[in-house]
């Protein structure tokens, strides 16, 4: 029976997720995973793969990277360096074979975790490239004329912040799950996890208020999980007491170290006016 | 064996494949979930199933329709596998009714509409013809073609009197359309089209084989030779057409400036109404204090620049042709001039037209746009922006 994922210390996972990765865990298929900013999709496959016991091989996807990277590389150059130099290394090729991650993953002695990170930040052709490679978990290296093929199949994570649209063809080899933006009782959880000795005054407080934030109309960037942590951090270090949270009478205020959860200057600027209109219409 | 669940998801219009449909019955096999397994309940089921079928959240809503509806025991689809004869739908007369009786005729909505059509499929033995009731020709019955019924189902023949909800024969082709639809990706393929590159700048990459041949040439001692690195090298001017007429089609003009953006090295562009007369501006905001003369836009891009308009040429003759024809600005020299002298500065043309190509011959100004641009007027479409994309690189 392969073993179950079920959350872990540090990260809390609802029902939907479990059974996403669960399911990729046992068809080894790739896990696609989608979801606003700072919701956690890359903190998934960290907390997945040392839930399950998994050593996590992570690929960082940039917008120079060619899906070719994550095979393999021969660097011709060295090659004939060596050649100029008579080494005795320059007869065999596989010498300058440079192992990408994925072959890496694959000829791995155990099974792994891949992590495939910000998939939609590469080339728009990037995931067609790699169709066959996480299909049927192999590919073919033709300086060295050997086909690479998985020994475990690996359990991947892809993620992806929707920059670009992902092929269907793409899609269509993968499960799919969309991290939604935790409701308050979830939230509560996932505070309780990262710091499990604040004050249930301060924690209330601070959800009201991070709550509030969230509900504004317009906001370009609105603040999600990763920077309500930071901004609780920051409370807990300059010791803020909870009643400096909210106004006077429960309207809505500009909090302490607001600059934490709102990253930009217009969002800073469309909350302080909304604050002031709401002080003025009291 | 959850087939009938398949293909309510696919009634229910969502992109689902059978590879992801047998991955879904392969989990269950595998007891992801099931009996056997720790999660056994109908949300698990559902959430199991959604993380296989769907792979878009944009998804999720259809999904879930369609999921409460199958699982309530509820097919949404009918069941019409029953041909209908050619001879029941021959329309020999068309009969003259009053409109009292067309009045009259029986309305029923949609779902009424397919319950009694799918109970007519099962009764109707013959041909009938002018009557209210059955499939056929003429009359004011629901079913059929050439008659008169406010929302009726037309089966065979032509659309005559334009009132029909749905068109029974045409459905094949709907949903082609839908697949058709230009998501970014697509535009951006065709966009794809337009790039050229070219080796400029400074020396960065390895050339390996001018390498393997210099070094050949200098008695096995290593030369190395480096090109430039290539980059994209189109330039685009694009000018688009705001406000009127084109608000239907914002939205995906905006699809194709998003998709533009990325794939050019240089992308300019301006706004115009309607017609490209003598100014232009950059912020449709700041349109009236903002303006750049359309000349220094001419002058300050060259040759090398390629040209896209995007517009429905929907207008006036007289905007194009007429001086001080414009709708909303006194134009001292005529929207024509202005475009051949576009045309002429920039060789590298095209124009976009958001309008589905089927209403073109009906609108004036298309054909007269067509003729400034030369033919060169394409259809918002896969097809239609290849081929822009082509004539743009002769």
């Amino acid at each position: 029976m392969t073993p179950q994922f079920t959350g872990s210390d540090h990260y809390v996972a609802t029902q939907d997720l479990k059974l996403a990765v669960n399911a990729a865990l046992r068809l080894r298929r790739p896990l696609l995973v989608k979801g606003e900013p700072g919701t956690g999709k890359t903190m998934l496959a960290e907390e997945a793969s040392a839930a399950l016991g998994l050593p996590l091989l992570q690929w960082h996807v940039k917008s120079t990277t060619k899906a070719q990277q994550g095979l393999y590389e021969y660097d011709a150059v060295s090659r004939l360096r060596d050649s100029q130099l008579n080494d005795e290394r320059v007869r065999d090729i596989h010498n300058y074979i440079v192992k990408g991650v994925l072959w890496q993953a694959f000829t791995a002695d155990q099974p792994v975790a891949l992590l495939i990170d910000e998939i939609d930040k590469a080339d728009i052709e990037f995931p067609n490239d790699l169709l066959r490679e996480l299909d049927r978990m192999e590919f073919y290296c033709y300086e060295t004329r050997e086909l690479v093929r998985a020994r475990h199949r690996p359990l991947v994570f892809i993620t992806s912040n929707n920059e670009k649209e992902l092929p269907d063809a793409f899609l269509r080899r993968c499960f799919f799950h969309y991290i939604q933006f935790p409701d308050a009782e979830t939230m509560r959880q996932i505070v309780a996890v990262h710091f499990p000795d604040l004050k249930d005054e301060l924690l209330r407080a601070a959800l009201q208020a991070f709550f509030d934030i969230r509900a504004l109309p317009g906001l370009k960037k609105k603040p999600s999980t990763s920077e309500l942590l930071d901004w609780l951090a920051l409370l807990l270090a300059e010791d803020i007491p909870p009643e400096a949270l909210h106004g006077a009478d429960r309207q809505l205020s500009v909090p302490p170290l607001v600059g934490a959860l709102l990253k930009n200057e217009q969002d800073i600027a469309l909350f302080d006016k909304l604050v002031r209109m709401n002080q003025r219409h009291r | 064996m959850l087939i009938d669940f398949f293909y309510t998801l696919r009634a229910a219009r969502l992109p689902v494949s059978v590879k992801e449909f047998l991955t879904l019955l392969e989990c269950l096999q595998a007891d992801v979930v099931g009996p056997h397994a720790e999660a056994c309940t109908l949300d698990d089921f559902y959430f199991l199933a959604r993380t296989a079928l769907v792979k878009d959240e944009k998804h999720f809503d259809k999904f879930d329709r369609a999921f409460a509806a199958y699982f309530k025991g509820v097919q949404e689809r009918a069941d019409f596998r029953r041909e209908i004869p050619a001879d029941w739908l021959r329309q020999e007369f068309e009969r003259l009714l009053s409109d009292e009786r067309k009045a009259n005729a029986p309305k029923l909505d949609w779902n009424e509409l397919m319950e009694t059509l799918k109970k007519r499929l099962e009764e109707q033995q013959e041909r009938h013809a002018g009557g209210s009731k059955w499939i056929g020709t003429g009359g004011t019955s629901p079913f059929g073609h050439g008659g008169h019924n406010p929302q009726g189902v037309r089966i065979g023949g032509e659309s005559e009197h334009r009132s029909a909800v749905k068109v029974w024969e045409q459905r094949v082709y709907r949903d082609y359309d839908d697949t058709q639809e230009l998501g970014t990706r697509n535009l951006k393929m065709a966009l794809r089209r337009l790039r050229k590159f070219a080796r400029e700048g400074q020396a960065l990459e390895l050339d390996l084989p001018d390498t393997i041949r210099a070094t050949a040439a200098n008695a096995g001692y290593l030369d190395l030779r480096m090109v430039p690195e290539r980059h994209n090298n189109v330039k685009v001017l694009l000018l688009m057409d705001v406000g009127g007429s084109m608000d239907d089609h914002v939205h995906r003009v905006a699809e194709l400036f998003s998709a533009a953006r990325g794939e050019f090295k240089h992308l300019e562009f301006y706004y115009f109404h309607n017609c490209v007369y003598d100014q232009l501006w950059r912020d449709n905001r700041r349109r009236y204090s903002e303006k750049f003369e359309t000349w220094d836009v001419i002058r300050k891009y060259n040759q090398d620049y390629k040209l896209i308009l995007v517009g429905d040429a929907t207008m006036s003759p007289y905007e194009i042709l007429q001086r001080h024809g414009s709708v909303e600005y006194d134009n001292p020299e005529t929207g024509a001039e202005w475009l051949q002298r576009l045309t002429h500065a920039f060789p590298h043309c095209a124009w976009i037209n958001p309008e589905p190509q089927g209403v073109w011959p009906y609108r004036q100004s298309v054909a007269l746009i067509q003729q400034l641009m030369g033919q060169r007027m394409y259809p918002l479409t896969l097809q239609g922006l290849e081929q822009a994309m082509r004539a743009l690189n002769k």
